[in-house]
């Protein structure tokens, strides 16, 4: 007989979205017991090829092997009933249900095939929990009442509640504290012993040498590396992989002498307990700030906080040298700040209505004479805002949602530059925006900044932080572990430092 | 304007068209294809009604009487939109329209004379949309809630009030309103101030940051917070408006029936807001239109005039309804997803 198939096997993957190609090909083996890891930079394609393999997505080509014959993996449903079971990263547990109901979602054990035996569900339950090393955990409990850690493992019991082959665990040890994650790589230790496959998604090198057997590592929808060694591949190879990017971004050129003028925007001890630990950072007019960081490393609590959009526990936002009323977006509005947030359709853009409406929105009342808007003067100032930015179509009557996520994202600068805003906070400025569009959204961005607005951006994409900004803040889990100036940091270092905490090489 | 070699333009540099000539596809672009299919509606059932009952449907003064009866559920309709529009919901508009009408016809109240019955029904209808606001904007109420509770509290208090009784109005100066004599050119002094409230929530809409902080609310409140609207206040706002359009309608009942009675403006809230949705106003929140509502409005008053002169019974009038107000939502779905 032929050796013994790989559990699964991707190979040629593809997917792609509106304007992205999210996987280009992607191959990925994984043997029975064993502990895969995938590492990637945010947008290399991790999220999407999990969702694959979960169901969730369809691929547009490729095949999928289950123990050597070939599925398709047409729902979740199908997924499972394979035995693959999804953790995301988001907890997706019904907060108003109990933990055992929770666990039995979808296959609760009945009586005549509708009455649920609660008893039944709250036993077997509670002993999955206790192999998980977790029997304190009621499952008679609402999930609500749970700590995060408590509900992860609830999650991981609903995985293993099925007759499970293998997990996808994304991003399991983020919300953790140590103990805990010892726990879970206990857990991954029985589970492999068992002879289930774990895919082991984490932005921590240190874990993944840990338990990890071999790596899979993606780059632009790309699998780079296929099963490296995850024990003895040292870090600067893997770093190497994960960086430089195909897609060559063009950058717009800094200022020759950096900005001298004073601070128009002072963070002073700034914190949100659980979220960020006190930060201090100054922007100067004409100056871009970067904030570089992973997921959970608190880079869009910091922007929200700072526009008052939540309410910090202790610290000051100072513009002008005028402290804000803490926790007052109208008060931030006021002094000067805007913000063009990370989900541009759910946080800031008016879906049904014209692009002049959304432009207009921050800055109706100056058109306004007793409540009454000239809508005449409220045109032309919204025309002329876009115009500056190029935002096309050139028609600011168009309903916004008929633009591409490029010019969406200027109509939301188009409105802060209506407003006249001396600091604009950028949250993931080229989320949804296709590559060949970026270009031109940088330089945008510089020239607002040469023209004396002081910028604070967040991007996961460390290139366009190095590449946008001036100065460099590098963040790991809540905390400002670095600071340079851009033009002395590289990819390469700044992922070290994001990753491991302290330069490596 | 610049000059491109593509799409063809005719002489005014404008994209021509594709098909059609443009002049009255224009005009239908700007009336928009809701507004006119709702006409399109009240147009069969004028025709209905014209062809079943000839003499007495047509007769001018069963369509006074129709304008006359749509007058009271349109103003309230009118402050319902603006809710709706916001992305909340008013269920107390028919108690607090019953609380306002018997408030403002208590003997007490009836001595100050007409301004003070005026008065008395539009504080009273403010005065209970300001609790309302309160609950919500700032108590963190869902709306639902708030006005549910409203609802069962100001029928009992009018019920309180009245003790159950009619309150007859004797005030010469209420009653001579609802007389012939006092019609405008054959319209009806209450026709004529529903026309100024459908005219003037138009322009609110419309035309002020008021209208433009409500429909940004609606459309999408975290976008709305972050663009700095202080989004509470607004919502505080619209169900002050809400209530002062229902102490409104509570005087034009008075002025129709000469009477408060407790039981007045029963089941107005669901006819408001089947009224709003048939108009295409988005329960969701975000859109719109005064006109639409208006226009429902006037469909259900007349299928109600024209079943009465048929002498079918309201159990039928009822299911007719239910079944407009289906058969509207799909239609508009489907006029939505094709555009």
């Amino acid at each position: 007989m032929a050796p013994e198939p790989p559990l699964l096997s991707m190979s040629g993957i593809t997917k792609s979205f509106p304007g992205v190609r999210a996987l280009d090909g992607v191959d990925l083996d994984v043997q029975a017991g064993e502990v895969h890891c995938l590492l990637g930079q945010n947008g290399a394609g991790k999220s999407t090829l999990i969702k694959v393999l979960a169901g969730a997505h369809q691929p547009d080509t490729g095949a999928i092997r289950w123990r050597g014959e070939e599925v398709t993996l047409r729902s979740p449903i199908a997924a499972m009933r394979l035995g693959i079971a999804t953790i995301y990263q988001e907890l997706d547990l019904v907060e108003h249900l109990s933990v055992a109901e929770n666990v039995h979602l979808g296959h609760e054990p009945t009586t005549a095939g509708f009455v649920v035996r609660g008893k039944a569900a709250r036993a077997s339950t509670g002993a999955l929990l206790k192999r998980l090393g977790h029997p304190e955990i009621e499952p008679g409990r609402l999930v609500g009442e749970l700590s995060a850690a408590q509900q992860q493992i609830v999650s991981m019991a609903r995985a293993l509640s099925h007759d499970v082959r293998l997990i996808v665990m994304d991003e399991p040890s983020a919300a953790l504290d140590p103990d805990e994650v010892d726990n879970l790589f206990r857990i991954v230790g029985d589970l492999t012993a068992a002879g289930v496959a774990v895919v082991y998604i984490s932005h921590r090198l240190e874990e993944i040498r840990r338990i990890g057997d071999r790596v899979t590592v993606l780059k632009d929808g790309r699998a780079v590396a296929r099963g490296l060694p995850a024990k003895s591949t040292p870090t600067s190879e893997v770093v190497s992989l994960m960086t430089g990017r195909n897609v060559a971004y063009v950058f717009p050129d800094r200022p020759v002498s950096p900005p001298a003028a004073e601070p128009v925007l002072s963070v002073r001890r700034l914190t949100r307990e659980g979220e960020f630990a006190p930060l201090d950072l100054d922007v100067r007019p004409g100056e871009i700030v970067g904030l570089a960081g992973l997921v959970g490393s608190g880079r869009s609590e910091i922007l929200e906080t700072v526009f008052g959009a939540r309410k910090p526990t202790a610290g000051q936002v100072l513009v002008g040298g005028r402290p804000l009323r803490p926790g007052s977006v109208r008060a931030a509005v006021r002094a000067g700040l805007g913000l063009a947030p990370e989900e541009r359709k759910a946080q800031a853009l008016l879906m049904l209505e014209s692009v002049t409406r959304n432009v207009s929105v921050s800055t109706m009342s100056r058109f306004a004479r007793a409540g009454w808007i000239d809508r005449g003067a409220e045109l032309g100032a919204a025309r002329a805002a876009t115009r500056e930015l190029s935002l096309r179509p050139d028609n600011p009557d168009v309903p916004v949602r008929t633009l591409s996520g490029g010019n969406q994202q200027k109509a939301v600068l188009a409105r802060w530059l209506l407003r006249g805003c001396r600091v604009l906070l950028l949250d993931e400025p080229t989320r949804g925006v296709d590559v060949g569009a970026r270009a031109e959204l940088y330089a945008v961005i510089r020239r607002l900044a040469d023209e004396g607005l002081a910028v604070l951006l967040v991007s996961s994409e460390v290139p366009e932080v190095l590449g946008l900004a001036d100065r460099v803040l590098v963040l790991r889990e809540g905390r400002v572990v670095h600071e340079a100036p851009a033009r002395e940091l590289d990819e390469h270092r700044v992922l070290d430092l994001v990753m491991e905490g302290s330069p490596a090489s | 304007m610049t000059q491109h070699a593509s799409p063809p333009r005719d002489g005014t540099g404008k994209a021509a068209p594709v098909d059609g000539p443009p002049a009255w596809r224009g005009v239908i672009a700007r009336a928009d294809v809701r507004t006119l299919s709702l006409l399109g509606v009240l147009a069969v059932l004028v025709i209905i009604g014209g062809i079943t009952k000839p003499d007495e449907f047509l007769d001018t003064r069963n369509l006074q009487l129709v304008l006359t009866q749509a007058s009271v559920i349109g103003v309230v309709t009118v402050g319902m939109t603006f809710v709706i529009i916001s992305g909340g919901i008013d269920l107390s508009v028919g108690a607090i329209v019953a609380l306002a009408s018997v408030w403002a016809t208590t003997v007490a109240t009836q001595e100050y004379g007409f301004f003070g019955i005026l008065f008395t029904a539009i504080v009273v209808g403010v005065g209970c949309g300001l609790v309302n606001g309160v609950l919500i904007a700032y108590g963190a109420m869902v709306p639902f809630i708030a006005t549910l509770a409203m609802l069962a509290s100001a029928r009992g208090l009018a019920l309180q009030i009245t003790d159950g009784r009619t309150q007859i109005v004797t005030v010469d100066g209420i009653l001579d309103l609802g007389e012939r004599d006092s019609y405008v050119l054959g319209v009806p002094p209450l026709v004529l101030v529903f026309a100024a409230v459908t005219v003037i929530g138009w322009l609110v809409l419309n035309r002020t940051t008021f209208g433009r902080r409500t429909v940004a609310v609606g459309g999408n409140a975290e976008a709305a917070r972050l663009a700095g609207i202080d989004v509470r206040r607004q919502r505080l706002y619209l169900y002050l408006l809400s209530g002062l359009c229902c102490g409104i309608a509570a005087f034009l009942l008075i002025v129709l029936s000469g009477s408060g009675q407790n039981t007045n403006g029963n089941l107005y809230e669901l006819d408001a807001i089947a009224a709003a949705i048939i108009g295409g106003t988005l329960l969701s929140g975000g859109r719109g239109t005064i006109v639409g509502s208006v226009l429902g409005v006037l469909i259900f008053t007349t299928i109600t005039n024209i079943f009465a002169l048929n002498n079918l019974q309201s159990d039928v009038q009822q299911i007719a309804k239910g079944a407009i107000i289906v058969a509207a939502v799909l239609v508009q779905r489907r006029t939505a997803s094709t555009t």
